[in-house]
């Protein structure tokens, strides 16, 4: 019995090799292959990008790393919701906006004080995004407009409306306007991970927290059940009394709650105020959206493509230093998103006809018996 | 080049501010300024090492980066130190920023010029932990004025001289009675070029028109979107100019395209665009107003390879030949020049104060 049971365990282990780790692999080294070829046919020095990209990265940059991977992780964990359910959300980038543009307003006018602001403040940014993802689910389910146009439109509404707002309301900072600083109250202390560098920030922590609610919502609960039912065909959740247009809406409220969280490690750890372009960090929504592509809609694998986008985009920084244009790193952030989802569609590939072998050679010996 | 005292600079950001009136040369040297704080000269360790910190864009814009790099050549081949540039990536974080200015730092690089407003929060941060490095932020500003860091120097420049005299031009050269102005994005530094703008058309004919556009209200995009000043331009053309100043960047390229098939007058901004410009494009670019940003990086760079880096605001005037205009292409005629002379004089000797704010 227990043999029998290590050997499912042995066997489970290997598939996971085979299956998960080993096309990730593959994926990352075949996307280095391919911008080291970039590299080399611009003429610039190969082995400094190499070794640069593959260098420990500093105490700093470490942080860096970890911090930005937090926010990177939010946007995806937004993303991949609603990939989960069949809906691209391409809106996570205004969603963030809204929410920060809000939480930063919010946080600046300090009606609630001390530490009860922050969460307040997470309350308030986490609504923005809810209100800004219903503008596109609510055309969605009543009158059919696919979320995706509409979304990407609101992504420029909402930096629009962001810096006409901060404009308006917002305090004059050198050339530009930013909304009203935080008071040191209500500015958490991070996590000190080394004496020469600054703290993680604290609020990175969300990342975590939503990754485990997300894996939790998923996996265990009735309503991942729903959720996945309804990505997997929206006409099979209907026949099993799964209303699609609400799931649509609340999925999508959800969603918009994570996308109004992204900006708020930073937020709170670092700019403590709002302001477009100085004070802000554009672009995460659609970095998010790779790295749910990446990790495949699992938490596992949002946190690992979250830090390796991170990894490459804070590495870049010194490329130039050795001759090369940091760009280069944006080829092998999307070299590995697609090499991850051909090389899964391999191993998939694989994996199906070697349990259909399996399965034949289980059945040949009953098959050819009968007869004797 | 004029050399500000504390007080003179406080007044300067206060004028970039609060749009107070009056220039920062009039507080010059009063020393009322009770904050002011000593500072010694920065003593760069060892032999120059100089880099180059670029906004987004880069080397190749054809317009502010490209002028740092003029300024950093000129400089290298003068004086013969070791150089570096670095770039922003679009949609970076202030902490990657940070590393930029540190990474340099930590390599040796003692002169350090980040290129463009962006950097002054950066440079603010990093430049306390390196108290032997010169930094310099072109249009930069202190946005901490209560803690001064002696060791940088900001490089602003007087947009609305240089704005003055293309506005001279424009109104010389209109027959519609109508000139345009086209800005990226509408802040103050984009606000400076459009007040001197309009007060050199005015002085020389009350009667024209001054039409202004921006493509985005607070969007940086606005200086990299062709289209969006091609749209902006037409729009201008409709109200009736027919000679338009842009101060949008790269979206300027779109702005020429518009007049160019309009068959109307174009200024160019930063660097002397005629010499870039399309042969189609050629025939239509007036004159541009030139900051002379190669200008500040040079002197900078000279500052800190002589010993003595600048530090706190330098204001690059007209009288300083910080700002201009152009006449590559001789499409402006001599009587415009001579008319243009004639209040450039006026400028230099302070008979003439231009606005900073429209």
């Amino acid at each position: 019995m227990s043999g029998q049971r290590n050997g499912q365990v042995g066997r489970r282990i290997t598939q996971a090799v085979t299956y998960s780790i080993l096309p990730t692999v593959v994926a990352i080294v075949a996307a280095l292959v391919a911008t080291s070829i970039v590299v080399w046919a611009t003429g610039a020095p190969i082995g400094g990008f190499v070794d640069t990209m593959l260098s420990v990265p500093s105490h700093r940059d470490t942080i860096i790393i970890v911090n930005q991977a937090s926010m990177i992780a939010l946007s995806a964990f937004a993303a991949a919701i609603c990939f989960r359910m069949g809906l691209f959300n391409i809106g996570v980038e205004g969603q963030y906006i809204v929410g920060a543009c809000a939480g930063a307003f919010f946080a600046g006018a300090g009606i609630v004080p001390g530490p009860l602001n922050i969460l307040a403040t997470l309350v308030v940014a986490m609504f923005a995004g809810v209100v800004w993802a219903m503008i596109a689910a609510i055309l969605n389910v009543t009158r059919g407009v696919s979320e995706v146009i509409s979304a990407i439109m609101l992504n420029y509404v909402a930096l629009t409306l962001a810096g006409y707002l901060v404009k308006n309301y917002g305090e004059r900072s050198g050339y530009t306007f930013t909304t009203p600083k935080i008071a040191p109250s209500s500015q958490p202390l991070g996590f000190g991970l080394f004496a020469d560098a600054p703290d993680i920030w604290a609020l990175a922590i969300l990342a975590v927290i939503v990754g485990i609610g997300y894996a939790f919502l998923l996996g265990w609960t009735r309503f991942g059940f729903d959720l996945r039912t309804t990505g997997e065909s929206r006409t099979a959740a209907l026949a099993n009394g799964i209303d699609p247009r609400r799931m649509v809406l609340v999925v999508m409220a959800i969603s918009g709650a994570i996308a109004g969280l992204v900006w708020m490690p930073s937020f709170f750890g670092s700019t403590h105020t709002f302001g477009i372009p100085e004070y802000f960090q554009r672009g995460l929504g659609f970095t998010g959206l790779a790295v749910a592509l990446l990790g495949r809609n699992t938490s596992l694998g949002i946190g690992f493509g979250s830090l390796l986008f991170a990894f490459l985009a804070t590495q870049s920084n010194r490329l130039q230093s050795v001759g090369v244009a940091r760009d280069v790193v944006e080829i092998t952030q999307g070299v590995v998103v697609l090499m991850v989802v051909i090389a899964f569609e391999i191993a998939r590939r694989i994996k199906v006809r070697r349990e259909q072998e399996r399965v034949a050679r289980e059945l040949e010996p009953a098959t050819t018996g009968a007869p004797a | 080049m004029r050399r500000l005292t504390r007080a003179a600079a406080l007044a300067g950001a206060a004028a970039l501010a609060l749009s107070a009136c009056g220039t920062a040369a009039d507080n010059d040297g009063d020393g009322e300024d009770t904050n002011a704080q000593e500072c010694e000269v920065t003593q760069i360790e060892g032999d120059p090492k100089v880099a180059l910190a670029y906004d987004v864009g880069g080397r190749g814009d054809q317009s502010f980066n490209d002028a740092a790099y003029a300024g950093f050549e000129q400089a290298q081949t003068e004086f013969g130190f070791e150089g570096t540039e670095g770039e922003a990536s679009s949609d970076e974080s202030e902490e990657v920023r940070e590393q930029r200015l540190r990474g340099f730092a930590g390599d040796g690089y003692n002169v350090i010029v980040g290129v463009g407003f962006a950097y002054s929060e950066s440079v603010d941060k990093v430049a306390p932990d390196y108290p032997n490095v010169a930094f310099a932020v072109i249009d930069g500003f202190d946005p901490t004025e209560d803690e001064q860091n002696c060791n940088v120097a900001y490089l602003t420049f007087a947009e609305n001289e240089g704005s003055f005299l293309v506005g001279v031009a424009a109104a010389e050269q209109t027959e519609s009675n109508t000139v345009g102005f086209v800005g990226g994005v509408n802040n103050t530094l984009i606000q400076k070029f459009e007040a001197g703008f309009a007060a050199g058309v005015e002085a020389v004919n009350p009667d024209v028109e001054v039409v202004s556009t921006y493509i985005e209200e607070t969007d940086p995009r606005g200086f990299g979107d062709p289209a969006g000043g091609q749209a902006a331009a037409e729009g201008l053309i409709n109200d009736g100019a027919d000679v338009i100043f842009h101060a949008a960047g790269a979206s300027g390229i779109g702005v020429f395209d518009a007049v160019t098939s309009a068959d109307l007058w174009a200024i160019g901004v930063d660097s002397d665009q005629y010499l870039t410009a399309s042969p189609e494009q050629q025939p239509h670019i007036l004159t541009s107003m030139l900051k002379r940003v190669d200008v500040a990086t040079y002197d900078f760079i000279k500052s800190a390879v002589d010993g003595e880096p600048l530090s706190s605001y330098s204001l690059f005037t007209l009288a300083d030949e910080g700002v201009g205009y152009s006449t590559s292409g001789d499409l402006l005629s001599e009587e415009i020049i001579a008319t243009i002379e004639d209040y450039e004089q006026q400028i230099i000797d302070g008979e003439i104060e231009v606005p900073e704010q429209p």
